[in-house]
């Protein structure tokens, strides 16, 4: 792994988390001291993903603009470090006419084709469709690849054990990454999973599976190389699990008095310090680029917000277009 | 005890106040008191007591060999649910939104709903599956929807959708004793959740000791000659503030809250429009192929002359349910368009 990866892994990093800070920011904006979720600049339910940078910026470094990728309802980490259009995702989520779906689709259906970027709000049902992205491209002749993201609660869904069946045999060019953030709402990994770990499962499809057991960028840039790597020359389908945390709740307003004493613990790994004084003591950053790098991101998500907020809202009759092409 | 007085809102005994949710929660708890074959089960139906309160205090109270945490496999835990019902269970299943039951579906419509009618009536299938409706809140087009229409349409289920706090635990309370499924639909917005805009009848007088509401039976829960509005679920609220408006204009309008959709009750909207003459349907679902043409229906097979002027129907016009504000607000029976609705059929 060369350095200058590394400090692009961290700048991915921190990006996303500028983002999703600034997003939380705006969206309890207007819902103090009441919280009312239909509330403020940015209604709805809202699924950040703090915590889980390493997953996006380790996976996304190896994709290029024309691979796919689905993504689930916690989307953000995912679409930016795929190339989403920042500005225009910004303006959906503020539900703006200029907003990648004009306002239409909102925080949880994000679709970008410029970058064949997609999420979904039904758990797990992005695997199907990532299928048959790999379909096409393999069809097409292509060595692009499509990668299905979801959440190790997703992983007891019907819908994906088929598209692991599928995909493997028809020895497509998936990969399958679970983001094992310990939680399904309040559910824990105990209490909704048989096997210790869901790579056990894809044995079960006769595809390998990998295991990151420590929500460090390096081991997700490694290990979904390999699997990206397999995916391109034609060697079929990879599963692969990233233990990694939820920062914050489930969804904003969530009190999360289910998760007792494992959520300072979780707090006490956040992957970004660690990652930075990692960088930090191997010199390759020293603190004013640590600094500079910060500044960036936060000049660009503000400018997003900025955009954002300046475009006009939907014209009500809008609702009626777009039902068929 | 059974409500019979269904012509008004007001329970017969009791004074004391509880929202929806909690009226939901306390019809549940006296079952599983009553009866040791009900027991509860779905996602975050435990610790989270229900992402809509529906099931708050329970695991506390009956443990959780009896409230039970799912993995998100509703196909599974759905028909385990149907399953354990066929074998003396009486199962309360939560699928947490309703938007979910697209990859269920095969275990409620064609294994729940018709298990009893394939077997000649010898196997019973006595379950509650209930699931959160609605939107308002811009939630987007996989968690605002209403389609208690699609449910309605296909046999072998019941399906009921109480507006507030009273009605919510008859219904609970009648739908567990009954030997059939019921999908039992609770709109958001009736709630009375702290987290979301309430409106004023989500929280409403609740008799405290266990009742049933008959299901299939219609509330005429405002009396009028001008118009009748027959409605269901949150919308009984907004109609019911936009006939006080119009009483102020001289516009006398009879509201029903449906209560029920299967079985539904024809004769109360019948006798309704028969006086009035007038009908306007308002339903949270998708306008074509559902609620508001079943209606219409109805009355063009009684007496196709008792309208005296074009039926009106506010409903979702068919398309996804929106994000952004101004468009989801677009779509909906809003207060604004239902007043439009009831003044267009009254011509003035
Ligand atoms: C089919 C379906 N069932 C239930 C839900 C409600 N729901 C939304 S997120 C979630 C938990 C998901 O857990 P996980 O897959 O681990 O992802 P995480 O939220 O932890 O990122 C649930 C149950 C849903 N959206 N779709």
């Amino acid at each position: 792994m060369g350095e200058d990866i590394k400090v692009q892994l961290y700048t991915t990093m921190v990006r996303i988390r500028t983002y999703e800070e600034a997003i939380l920011r705006e969206y309890h904006r207007d819902k103090s001291p009441v919280f009312d979720i239909g509330a403020g600049r940015i209604p709805g339910e809202m699924h950040l993903s703090a915590g889980q940078e390493p997953v996006a910026a380790g996976l996304c470094a190896h994709l290029r603009p024309d691979d796919a990728i689905t993504a689930p309802h916690r989307p953000h980490h995912l679409a930016l470090a795929h190339g989403v259009d920042m500005k225009r995702m910004t303006a959906e989520i503020f539900g703006r006419e200029s907003g990648l779906g004009r306002g239409k689709g909102g925080h949880m259906h994000l679709f970008d084709p410029a970058v064949h970027f997609g999420c979904s709000g039904i758990i797990a049902q992005g695997a199907p469709t990532a299928v048959g992205a790999a379909l096409a491209f393999k069809r097409q002749g292509s060595d692009r690849v499509a990668v299905s993201v979801v959440g190790e609660g997703a992983a007891n869904q019907g819908g994906f054990h088929e598209s692991l069946n599928l995909a493997s045999l028809w020895r497509l060019p998936v990969v399958f990454v679970i983001e094992d953030n310990g939680w399904g709402i309040s559910v824990p990994r105990s209490a909704s999973t048989s096997v210790p770990s869901n790579i056990d499962r894809a044995a079960g499809y006769a595809m390998p599976g990998e295991l990151v057991e420590d929500n460090s960028v390096d081991g997700v840039y490694e290990a979904a190389g390999r699997a990206v790597t397999r995916a391109r020359k034609g060697e079929g389908p990879t599963l692969l699990e990233i233990r990694t945390i939820r920062l914050w709740g489930h969804f904003e307003g969530d009190a999360q008095a289910y998760r007792g004493e494992e959520l300072a613990q979780a707090q006490a790994s956040d992957p970004l310090p660690i990652y930075e004084q990692r960088l930090l003591k191997d010199g390759l950053l020293d603190e004013a680029a640590v600094a500079a790098i910060k500044e960036q991101a936060v000049n660009e998500v503000e400018d997003a917000i900025a955009f954002a907020l300046s475009s006009a809202e939907p014209a009500p009759e809008e609702a009626l277009e777009d039902v068929f092409a | 005890m059974t409500v019979t007085d269904t012509t008004t809102n007001k329970p017969s005994s009791g004074v004391r106040r509880l929202t929806t949710a909690r009226a939901m929660v306390e019809a549940i708890a006296q079952e599983m008191e009553r009866d040791p074959s009900v027991f509860v089960m779905g996602e975050d139906v435990g610790a989270y007591g229900g992402i809509f309160g529906s099931t708050t205090g329970l695991l506390e109270r009956f443990g959780s060999e009896r409230v039970m945490d799912t993995p998100i496999s509703e196909t599974g835990f759905i028909g385990a649910g149907i399953g354990a019902a066929i074998e003396g269970m009486r199962p309360i299943v939560e699928l947490m939104f309703v938007d979910f039951f697209g990859v269920c579906m095969d275990q409620i419509y064609n294994h729940m709903a018709k298990i009893h009618y394939e077997s000649g009536g010898h196997v019973k299938v006595p379950m509650v599956l209930m699931a959160a409706v609605g939107g308002g809140y811009s939630d987007g087009a996989q968690h605002s929807q209403c389609l208690w229409g699609t449910f309605a349409h296909l046999p072998g289920m019941k399906v009921v959708v109480p507006s507030n706090p009273a009605d919510a635990k008859g219904l609970m309370i009648a739908a567990i004793r009954d030997d059939n499924p019921v999908i039992y639909l609770f709109h958001k917005g009736v709630m009375g959740l702290p987290w979301m805009a309430k409106n004023s009848r989500a929280i409403g007088p609740v008799p405290e000791e266990p009742y049933e509401l008959p299901i299939g039976k219609a509330a005429v829960v405002r009396e009028g000659r001008d118009a009748t509005v027959v409605t269901l679920s949150l919308s009984v609220h907004h109609t019911l503030d936009v006939a006080d408006e119009l009483a102020a204009q001289g516009i006398d309008v009879e509201v029903i809250d449906l209560r029920s959709l299967v079985p539904l009750d024809g004769e109360t909207v019948l006798a309704s429009v028969a006086k009035t003459g007038r009908l306007v349907v308002v339903d949270e679902d998708y306008r074509s192929f559902g609620l508001s043409g079943e209606l219409a229906a109805l009355i063009a097979e009684h007496d196709p002359g008792m309208l005296r002027a074009p039926l009106v129907r506010v409903a979702v016009p068919d398309v996804p349910i929106p994000y952004a504000r101004p468009l989801e607000r677009f779509v909906l029976p809003t207060p604004e368009r239902i007043k439009s609705g009831i003044v267009s059929v009254v011509g003035r």
